[in-house]
């Protein structure tokens, strides 16, 4: 239970900057979550707080106080490693186990037992937890290596995709129940995903990394809505916003608009200018549209029993759309 | 039948079994040998066509243990009662035990010599493997090259210096002398080795231990030991088989104290006649403890690499 400030971070690996100029406040008991494509810098940055890697310029403060020089264990954080990194000669028990029998926890083992009896029920893990941690699937050893963290009690969690490998279902349990520990403790979690759902469901505070920069941080509803840039724009929305040239419709554009974003629902259907179907695809909760205009592709959403077919025309027209310049920055 | 990719068939068994059978007879038909002559008598040691049935004695182990002079006529005449069996067994052939040979003695500084320099050879080539896997040393393939060139050429024939500088540093005929040159010798092959198995071990684990409140050498001792056990006994059972069967350096640097075994057995074989199944009963003995390290350790060896729970 902390707040983490990044301030004016920089790491390179030779050439390749990971980390440029990275200023972030996370907040005490916020849960803050990272979205980025791959490269972005994302572990890099949880890299820098956990202290396996120090920036080359810039500092770390954990409630105030720089954490530069400190070691990981140190700076009492937990993480849960893209790669699981369970320790491979050692039982699902005795992983779990691990951190609270450290040097720094020193746990007495009724507590370690309660503890890991609990981590485990709520991870669904408990039935396994005599197995070699070898012998378990790619989605059992992800939430062991989420149960190693969730053990402790540190200043931050930091967790690199954690349910990335998970199905459907148990990924769905997992978001509600980590949402639920982390509210219910007040805990501190820096969270990495490219789940959308996650992102928007989960996070008190959205934070966007493009090429080792913070391009945009706020919370869900204010980059979804108001997002700074089309990068900024891309990351959220199922289906993804489209990009199409600024003076493609009728209607005033303001000045230096280069391009225009419609999220579906920026897209009016029933009036404005004529589409035409050129697919439909019927997800069940919704169908997804996907229309030629005027020599552009967009995709957005319609009515889930929409009788519209391969070809038919449907008029559509922007709503409060998003303008760029040039550069991909927001207008308007 | 079930059909499998990995199994291999029963022909393919069958043929890996007929291999391994011929390899290991092959390899154990001298050794069968020389246990069989350690038990024979002399003259049947000697006899020709080589007896395969005979009458097993422990002469030549008495032999080996004992130093002994030939009875005078008067002695011989003497009635004993009580005698023990080895004093009987000696009798027969007219002798008479005076003492214990040097063989346990050379024995003994074999297990020291041996085990000491494989334990620092282990523990040094440890340590450095680890820190050229782990951290960043300058010139780090260079040094790694030059750590592997002493292995280049046969470590006899850096004996004429090796011999000069032990005299100078009174390190002759001395235990930790021996100690300190099979531990020279065997550090290149233990670099090399451990650092191969330990660059096999994604750093992640020991991330995940630093995280998890360990210091750096708690991570080393807890996470990454116990995965390079497997490497790092086998590479002991190497440097221990090396500095336990050298011969040349041992005639060169020892006489007394600090002789190890190999020099020493073939010194047995008498003046008067050829004592063979002393020498044999001697290389017997000699065998044992290798045999044992080896199979204390065999558990480590068989366990194979474990596959880790890192997604690649
Ligand atoms: N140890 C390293 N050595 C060299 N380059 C590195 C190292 N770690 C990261 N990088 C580089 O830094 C950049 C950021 O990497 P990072 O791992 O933070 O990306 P990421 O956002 O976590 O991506 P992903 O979603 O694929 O996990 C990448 O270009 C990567 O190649
Ligand atoms: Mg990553």
């Amino acid at each position: 239970m902390a707040e983490i400030v990044l301030e004016n971070v920089t790491k390179r690996f030779g050439d390749e900057v990971a980390l440029d100029n990275v200023s972030l406040t996370i907040p005490d008991g916020s849960f803050v979550v990272l979205l980025g494509p791959t490269g972005a810098g994302k572990t890099t940055t949880l890299r820098m707080i956990s202290g396996l890697d120090e920036p080359d310029s810039g500092d770390v403060f954990i409630d105030g106080h720089s954490i530069l020089g400190q070691t990981p264990a140190q700076r009492n954080v937990a993480m849960v490693f893209q790669q699981y990194s369970l320790y491979p000669h050692l039982t699902v028990r005795q992983n779990l186990e691990f951190p609270l029998k450290s040097p720094l926890l020193q746990t007495p083992q009724a507590e370690i037992n309660e503890k890991v009896k609990a981590v485990s029920e709520v991870l669904q893990i408990a039935h396994k937890l005599d197995n070699k941690a070898t012998a378990l699937s790619g989605g059992e050893m992800q939430r062991v290596s989420i149960g190693r963290a969730l053990v402790r009690s540190p200043n931050i969690y930091l967790m690199d995709e954690p349910l990335s490998s998970l199905d459907a279902k148990l990924r769905a349990d997992l978001r509600i129940e980590l949402k639920r520990i982390q509210a219910n403790s007040g805990q501190t979690l820096l969270y990495v995903t490219h789940d959308q759902i996650e992102a928007m469901t989960m996070a008190t505070h959205i934070g966007v990394l493009d090429n080792g920069k913070l391009v945009q941080f706020g919370s869900p509803r204010e980059v979804y809505e108001n997002p700074v840039s089309i990068y900024s724009a891309s990351r959220l929305g199922q289906p993804r916003i489209n990009i199409l040239p600024a003076d493609l419709f009728e209607g005033d554009c303001p000045k230096h608009a280069k391009s225009i974003g419609l999220r579906p629902e920026q897209i009016n259907q029933g009036k404005g200018e004529d589409a035409y179907v050129t697919r439909v695809e019927h997800l069940g909760d919704q169908t997804r549209l996907h229309l030629k205009f005027k020599e552009h592709d967009l995709i957005t959403v319609t009515d889930a029993h929409t009788p519209l077919q391969y070809g038919e025309v449907v008029k559509i027209q922007p709503k409060e759309p998003f303008f760029f310049d040039e550069d991909g920055a927001r207008i308007v | 039948m079930s059909f499998s990719v990995t199994e291999p068939s029963h022909g393919q068994k069958w043929f890996a079994g007929i291999l391994v059978v011929g390899y290991a007879l092959i390899t154990l038909l001298p050794l069968l040998w020389i246990v069989a002559t350690g038990f024979k008598s002399g003259p049947d040691s000697i006899a020709y066509p080589p007896k395969i049935a005979f009458e097993p004695t422990v002469e030549g182990y008495v032999n080996l243990f004992t130093t002994q002079t030939r009875l005078s006529n008067e002695a011989k005449a003497e009635p004993v009662d009580d005698l023990p069996w080895y004093e009987q067994l000696v009798r027969e052939r007219g002798n008479t035990i005076v003492g214990t040979s040097r063989y346990s003695e050379r024995f003994f500084n074999s297990i020291i010599i041996g085990f000491g320099s494989t334990f620092f050879a282990i523990v040094l080539g440890t340590a450095a493997a680890y820190a050229f896997s782990r951290f960043k040393v300058p010139l780090k393939d260079d040094l790694l090259f030059f750590i592997l060139s002493t292995r280049m050429m046969p470590p006899i024939a850096v004996a004429i210096p090796i011999f000069l500088m032990f005299r100078n540093l009174g390190l002759s005929d001395t235990h930790a002398g021996m100690i300190l040159l099979y531990t020279a010798v065997n550090l290149s092959l233990s670099v090399w080795l451990i650092n191969g198995f330990i660059d096999e071990i994604p750093i992640e684990y020991e991330e995940a231990a630093l995280i998890d409140g360990y210091t750096r050498f708690q991570a080393f001792y807890k996470v990454v030991l116990p995965q390079a056990a497997t490497g790092i006994a086998s590479t002991a059972i190497f440097c221990l088989i090396f500095a336990w069967n050298e011969y040349a350096f041992a005639v060169l640097l020892t006489s007394g104290t600090a002789q190890t075994a190999p020099p020493f057995i073939p010194t047995i074989i008498g003046v008067g006649g050829q004592d063979w199944p002393a020498v044999a009963a001697g290389a017997t003995i000699f065998l044992v403890p290798v045999m044992v390290f080896t199979i204390l350790l065999r558990k480590h060896l068989l366990r194979g690499i474990t596959f880790g729970a890192v997604r690649k």
